[in-house]
């Protein structure tokens, strides 16, 4: 399964996911939907629906979580009849990002993904490039990022 | 099974000399249902690890036509892991030192197994 990165950084971390929790499908990006990294896609498309609603239920958990008067959730999960969906955010010195995996059930378990998921936060935080300013992304400037994202991830 | 049922489930498997830990596991997730870990094992970790191995070797034993597994014994150099699957799909789990009394062990992970299937 090939992974591919936009931002380089998160290559390794995201290869050694893949490999240890056994998930079929990875996407890293920004709580805005901008894509950093993914494993296991094989269509722009794909990616794009992807981003686009990890970005929203992220949101809405978000929040909810503020509605509770809660700090926002640290992972959700929902398992399906043959795969598992983990989203779950990890901050990093380039911000926070927003790790969505799915995986197969004949294949990993929720436990699985949810304890590599934590060697992930670690990765990521000790590879996240220092002292760099996150990126604020305009609405404007959006689709000509994403579109960007996906010509990198997907080599056109 | 209420809470206190596991603990006392538990409870019988570490008070056997040599018993580091047990768990019950959820087979398919590989989440803790309940645990009685001595300091420094990774519950989280074990649950989830046990819980694809079992899967994997329930695989093992199924095409090589053997039936299902009852008892998994895993003899490493510091320690064993002892596995016993429940009808209900959930494992009973028990991390222990190598000189346990395996057999006695097997028996309160059977005993624990009934009680929470």
């Amino acid at each position: 399964m090939t992974a591919r990165a936009v931002e380089g950084w998160t290559l390794d971390p995201l290869t050694t996911f893949v490999q240890e929790a056994g998930a079929r499908l990875v996407l890293l990006m920004t709580p805005a939907g901008q894509v950093l990294a993914q494993s296991g896609f094989t269509r722009a498309v794909d990616v794009m629906s992807a981003a686009a609603l990890g970005a929203a239920i992220f949101a809405s958990t978000t929040e909810i979580a503020r509605q509770l008067g809660e700090p926002p959730f640290a992972g959700l999960a929902h398992q399906g009849e043959r795969h598992g969906i983990f989203l779950a955010p990890v901050t990093t010195d380039r911000g926070p990002v927003v790790v969505l995996a799915v995986y197969q059930l004949e294949n990993s378990s929720l436990g699985l993904v949810q304890l590599f998921f934590e060697q992930l936060a670690t990765d990521l935080r000790a590879a996240s490039p220092k002292g760099v300013e996150p990126k604020q992304v305009l609405a404007a400037d959006f689709e000509r990022e994403l579109s960007d994202s996906l010509n990198s991830l997907f080599g056109r | 099974m209420s809470a206190n049922g596991y603990e006392a489930a538990l409870s019988r498997i570490t008070s056997v000399r040599g018993v580091r830990g047990a768990m019950v596991v959820a087979g398919a997730d590989g989440l803790v249902v309940a645990e009685q870990l001595m300091e420094g094992i990774k519950g989280a970790a074990v649950a989830a690890l046990a819980a694809s191995l079992a899967t994997r070797l329930g695989r093992a034993m199924e095409a090589g036509g053997v039936g299902t597994g009852v008892f998994w014994h895993l003899q490493a150099e510091r320690g064993a892991l002892l596995v016993v699957p429940a009808r209900s799909g959930m494992l009973v789990v028990a991390v222990a030192e190598p000189g346990v009394n395996a057999g006695l062990a097997r028996l309160e992970l059977l005993r624990a197994a009934e009680s929470v299937a």
